[in-house]
This record gives structure tokens, C-alpha cells and sequence, in this order.
């Protein structure tokens, strides 16, 4: 990517990036104009009508409600994020650093792969036998003695959601951790021993420097998946928490369009605001 | 690293272990939980073990119209992948010299990864709406599917190509080829074990979509879409029963895409060419 622009560079770049374009021309591009315009538009019970009014942003930024679902969503993104990111990066790091062979490294990555490539929903389901009021986790804590009655906030409830979240989006962070650590030069790591480095000084002065652009763009993904959920806070929570994601599809299910499409318009500059401060500590191009 | 293992990589193995359990535990439990007994419920203790609940499956009163959907997804699936393969690999291979607007179409890119799939769904829902066209998953569920599938195909191509030897080109056209025999004969054939990647990720991305699917999919739902539906009014395992059967599905077509990319690489290695090696 480091050639000149020419105009027949232009012109075979464009042919053949031109399918890519009409995709996102016509399915982000308009869709999000579409959602910018509707965001002014007025609604009746039964439908919308083109307008031109503010009443839709004046409703949500003048109803607590928001401010609290904002919260409640930084509070989700947040806490998982900082899960993921702990989890992951060990993860990685015993894959990179502790696996000897090549393939051995290929199987457990691949073994950590797998789930992520199955349902989402099917993964969040699964949790119910485990969590749920006669779940293991209660009978196993009854029957050690160390609870009586059962946990009534192990489903259903905000913990359930963040461990989710966790559950669906570590192997974000592992992957490209992974990735970073996998280019790290080996004689780097036997230089700082040789330099007298404890094992903890190598990690935290010469790896985790080294890993900071794959920690970006798996804080990226976890960071952006988490804030723009709606699903997974709605069945994990049982209906009972809310995030910003929720308050756009409640308010598509009672046909509210012009106000979802406010929430949305707030909700993707958040997350945009978000992304620009992390992408300032990295050139993700160059990492991949 | 060839002294002895140390204490740190026993504590790193057990927690990469416990790790491993949390990702795979929940699924096998339900696994094991699908065969309940006729009168099982959907927690421990066992309730008998038979195959009930995948009976239960196979009688179209029971759970809607869950084959209908899974023919539509699977349907929707090979769309998306071929799609996602032609499309990323054209692109990927754009994006090896830069061009006017690539930038832009670069952060396009990335704002289709990033954006909260709800959007997508709203987005375009409302614009069929505005059209007077109806959502089908065949034109709007289609689309929105790729605007999930294409960022992940071009991550993959950016990255086979960042890690692709130009030497090979050069070498090719020192020969006489043109540009499209170059790719043709050149390019595609030692990018192709990582084709197999992105068409993984095309397929399973779209078989396991549900967010951008939600609004545009029209009357006709595709799978996740029917098994959410079914989280809110089914309490018997048969919701197990269907998770594990699509759980195995999702597996076996993983199981099947990683062999070809193995013996692929391996058929190459043997050929005494090693370009490829190190792409998953």
C-alpha cells in the first residue's frame, strides 16, 4: 500500500473494489442516512410522516431515563471489557509464549475459535441449566454447604449478562492478542532475561508494550459489540435490565421509528466518539 | 524455552483449561440435557434418557416451522459465502494499491464492523418501508447479512496480503503473463487455502446471524430468528434438543472446512511449494 496513486491505479482499484462499494453504499451508507433523516420525522400510533422537528432528540435527552440506560450500557461495556481483556490476554499469552510447537499452537487456537463460529443465542441459552434457580451452580453451592437457599440473581439479572458478554466475546480479544504476541521476536524475550529481567518485568516492560496494538483492536471489537448489544442484555437479563440497544428495539416494536432512529443516531456517534479515542493508539491496517 | 516448564506454566495451563470449560461447558450440558426423559425438565436431575425431544423436532405442531427455517438459512448461508468470498477477495486484491477513495471505503469498512447491528436492521427496514418493498431475507436479510460477513472476508485478505510474497508476480510477469493471468494463475492459486477462511466466516457468520437479520428478514425467519422466537414461549428441552442438533450442524461444517484447508496445505507441502503456510 505504499505505491504511488496513478490514474490507472484508480481505475483497476475501483473495478474491482466497486461490488464492495455498492454493498456498503446501499446497505450502511443509505440505511444510516435513512435512519440521520427519520430521526427528524414525526409518528402517529399507526405511522410516520416526513417532518422536520427536533421533538425525538428533545424527548430522549430530556427523559432520565436515557442518562440511566447510557450509564447502565458504559457500566456494561466497561466491566466486560475489562474481563475480556484480563481473560484473553492470559489466554494468548500461555498460547504464545508457554505452547512449544506450532501445531499444538494451531489446535488450542483452533479449540478457542470454535464456539465463536456457533449461535450466539444457542451459547446464551445454554447458560439456563447452569444458572437457573435448580441449576447446577445453586445445587452444586447447596450441597457444598456454602449457600441454603438458592442464588436467585445467578439468571436473569445483570451478572448474567456481563458473564455472557464475556462468555460471546473474549475470543475477540484472544485472536488478535494472539496475533501481536505471535510476531513478537523470540531473541527480544531472551535478551531481557539475559539483562537480569525477572519473568513479570519481560511481560510487563517488553510484551505488553509489544501487544498494545492487538489489545486495541480486541478492545475495538469487545468495546463496540458490547455497547451495540441488544439481545443478549434482553434474554440474559430476563427483560429486567435495559441498555441503549434495548431502548431502539423497544421502541421498534411499538413502531416508534423516528424515535428509535434518534436513539440510534446518539448511540452510533457514542460509539464512534469511543472508537476515534482507541484508534488514535493504533494503525490497524498495518496490524492485521 | 526448552529448560523445564516452571510453575507459571502450570498455573497458566490450569487456567487456560478452566477457560476452555467455560467456553465449551454450557453447550455440553445442554447436549447432555436434550436427551431428557419424556418428562424432563430443562434443569438436572435427568428425568430418564431418550431421544423425545428430537422426535419432538420432527412434528411440525410442536415447534413452528423450524425446517422451513433451516432451509432458508442454510439457503441464505451459501448467498452470503460465495458472495463474501467473490466480493473480499476483489477487494482485498484492490486494496494492494491505493487508489482515489480507498481511504474513505477503508473507513467504510470498518464502520460496517463496528456499527450496532440494530442500525443496519432499522436502517434498512425503514427504507423498504419508505419504498413500499417488502423485507425478504432473499434482498434485505441478504445485504444486511453482508455488511457483517464482508468487513470480517477483507480483514482476512488484508491480512493474507500484508504476508504475501511479490516476488511471485514479479516473476510471472517477468514471464510475459498479463494482470489477469498473473491473478488467475498466480495469485488466486496460493491465496486459496485462506479462501477457504473467509468462506467459513461468509457461511457460519450468516447461519448464526440474528441482529441484522431481525428486521429484514421478512415474514419468512431465519433459523436463529425462529429459535429466539421459541426462547419466549418453549420451556421443554426440545429448545435443547434444537440447539444441539444445529450446534452439531454448525460443527460438522467446520470440521469440514478446516480438513479441506489441511489437506489443501498438505497436498502443497508435498508438491515441494510452501507458499500459504502460517494462514489458518
Amino acid at each position: 500500500m505504499s505505491s504511488k496513486r496513478s490514474i490507472s491505479n484508480d481505475l483497476t482499484g475501483w473495478l474491482m473494489a466497486s461490488p464492495l462499494a455498492l454493498v456498503l453504499a446501499l446497505f450502511l451508507v443509505l440505511p444510516i442516512a435513512m435512519i440521520v433523516v427519520v430521526s427528524f420525522w414525526g409518528a402517529t400510533e399507526f405511522s410516520i410522516y416526513p417532518a422536520f422537528k427536533l421533538d425525538n432528540y428533545q424527548f430522549l435527552f430530556g427523559s432520565a431515563v436515557t442518562y440511566s440506560v447510557f450509564l447502565k450500557t458504559f457500566m456494561f461495556t466497561l466491566i466486560s471489557w475489562a474481563l475480556c481483556l484480563a481473560i484473553g490476554f492470559t489466554v494468548a499469552y500461555f498460547l504464545a509464549f508457554h505452547i512449544r510447537t506450532q501445531t499444538w499452537q494451531i489446535v488450542l487456537f483452533l479449540v478457542c475459535t470454535v464456539p465463536f463460529l456457533t449461535s450466539n443465542i444457542i451459547r446464551m441459552i445454554s447458560w439456563v441449566p447452569f444458572l437457573g434457580r435448580n441449576g447446577i451452580a445453586n445445587q452444586t453451592l447447596i450441597s457444598m454447604g456454602i449457600i441454603d437457599e438458592p442464588l436467585e440473581w445467578l439468571l436473569f439479572s445483570d451478572f448474567a449478562v456481563v458473564l455472557a458478554f464475556v462468555h460471546l466475546y473474549t475470543l475477540f480479544m484472544v485472536v488478535p492478542i494472539f496475533n501481536t504476541m505471535m510476531r513478537i521476536d523470540k531473541s527480544l524475550l531472551e535478551a531481557a532475561r539475559d539483562a537480569g529481567a525477572t519473568g513479570f518485568q519481560t511481560l510487563t516492560n517488553v510484551i505488553l508494550p509489544l501487544t498494545k496494538p492487538g489489545i486495541m483492536i480486541g478492545s475495538i471489537f469487545v468495546v463496540t459489540l458490547v455497547m451495540g448489544d441488544f439481545i443478549t442484555v434482553r434474554f440474559m437479563s430476563g427483560s429486567q435490565s435495559a441498555n441503549v440497544g434495548r431502548l431502539i428495539s423497544n421502541d421498534v416494536a411499538l413502531l416508534r421509528y423516528p424515535s428509535a432512529a434518534a436513539t440510534s443516531v446518539v448511540l452510533l456517534i457514542t460509539v464512534l466518539i469511543v472508537i476515534g479515542i482507541m484508534l488514535r493508539f493504533v494503525n490497524i491496517r498495518k496490524e492485521l | 524455552m526448552s529448560e523445564q516448564r516452571g510453575r507459571s506454566f502450570y498455573v497458566l495451563a490450569a487456567f487456560f483449561a478452566l477457560f476452555i470449560l467455560f467456553l465449551y461447558g454450557p453447550t455440553i450440558t445442554i447436549a447432555i440435557l436434550s436427551f431428557q426423559g419424556p418428562k424432563g425438565g430443562l434443569t438436572f436431575p435427568m428425568n430418564g434418557v431418550s431421544l423425545h425431544w428430537f422426535y419432538d423436532l420432527f412434528e411440525q405442531q410442536a415447534v413452528g416451522d423450524i425446517w422451513g427455517s433451516f432451509r432458508r438459512s442454510l439457503g441464505l448461508g451459501l448467498m452470503v459465502m460465495v458472495t463474501t468470498v467473490v466480493v473480499s477477495v476483489m477487494g482485498g486484491l484492490a486494496f494492494r494499491k491505493r487508489f482515489l477513495g480507498s481511504g474513505v471505503l477503508f473507513y467504510m469498512v470498518i464502520t460496517s464492523l463496528i456499527i450496532p447491528s440494530i442500525l443496519i436492521s432499522l436502517g434498512v427496514g425503514l427504507i423498504f418501508n419508505q419504498l413500499d418493498l417488502d423485507v425478504h431475507w432473499t434482498t434485505s436479510g441478504f445485504g444486511s447479512q453482508l455488511t457483517w460477513t464482508l468487513p470480517f472476508g477483507l480483514l482476512i485478505m488484508f491480512a493474507v496480503f500484508n504476508r504475501f510474497d511479490k516476488t511471485y508476480e514479479e516473476a510471472a510477469r517477468d514471464l510475459g503473463a498479463t494482470s489477469w493471468q498473473t491473478i488467475r494463475h498466480v495469485v488466486l492459486p496460493i491465496i486459496a487455502p485462506s479462501l477457504i477462511g473467509v468462506a467459513l466466516f461468509g457461511f457460519t457468520l450468516s447461519y448464526d446471524e440474528f441482529a441484522r437479520t431481525l428486521l429484514t428478514a421478512g415474514s419468512y425467519n431465519t433459523l436463529p430468528l425462529e429459535i429466539f422466537g421459541m426462547t419466549t414461549n418453549v420451556t421443554s428441552p426440545v429448545l435443547y434438543a434444537l440447539g444441539t442438533l444445529t450446534t452439531v450442524f454448525s460443527l460438522v461444517v467446520i470440521a469440514v472446512f478446516i480438513l479441506s484447508a489441511w489437506v489443501l496445505n498438505r497436498r502443497r507441502a508435498s508438491s515441494g511449494n510452501d507458499s500459504g503456510n502460517g494462514l489458518v
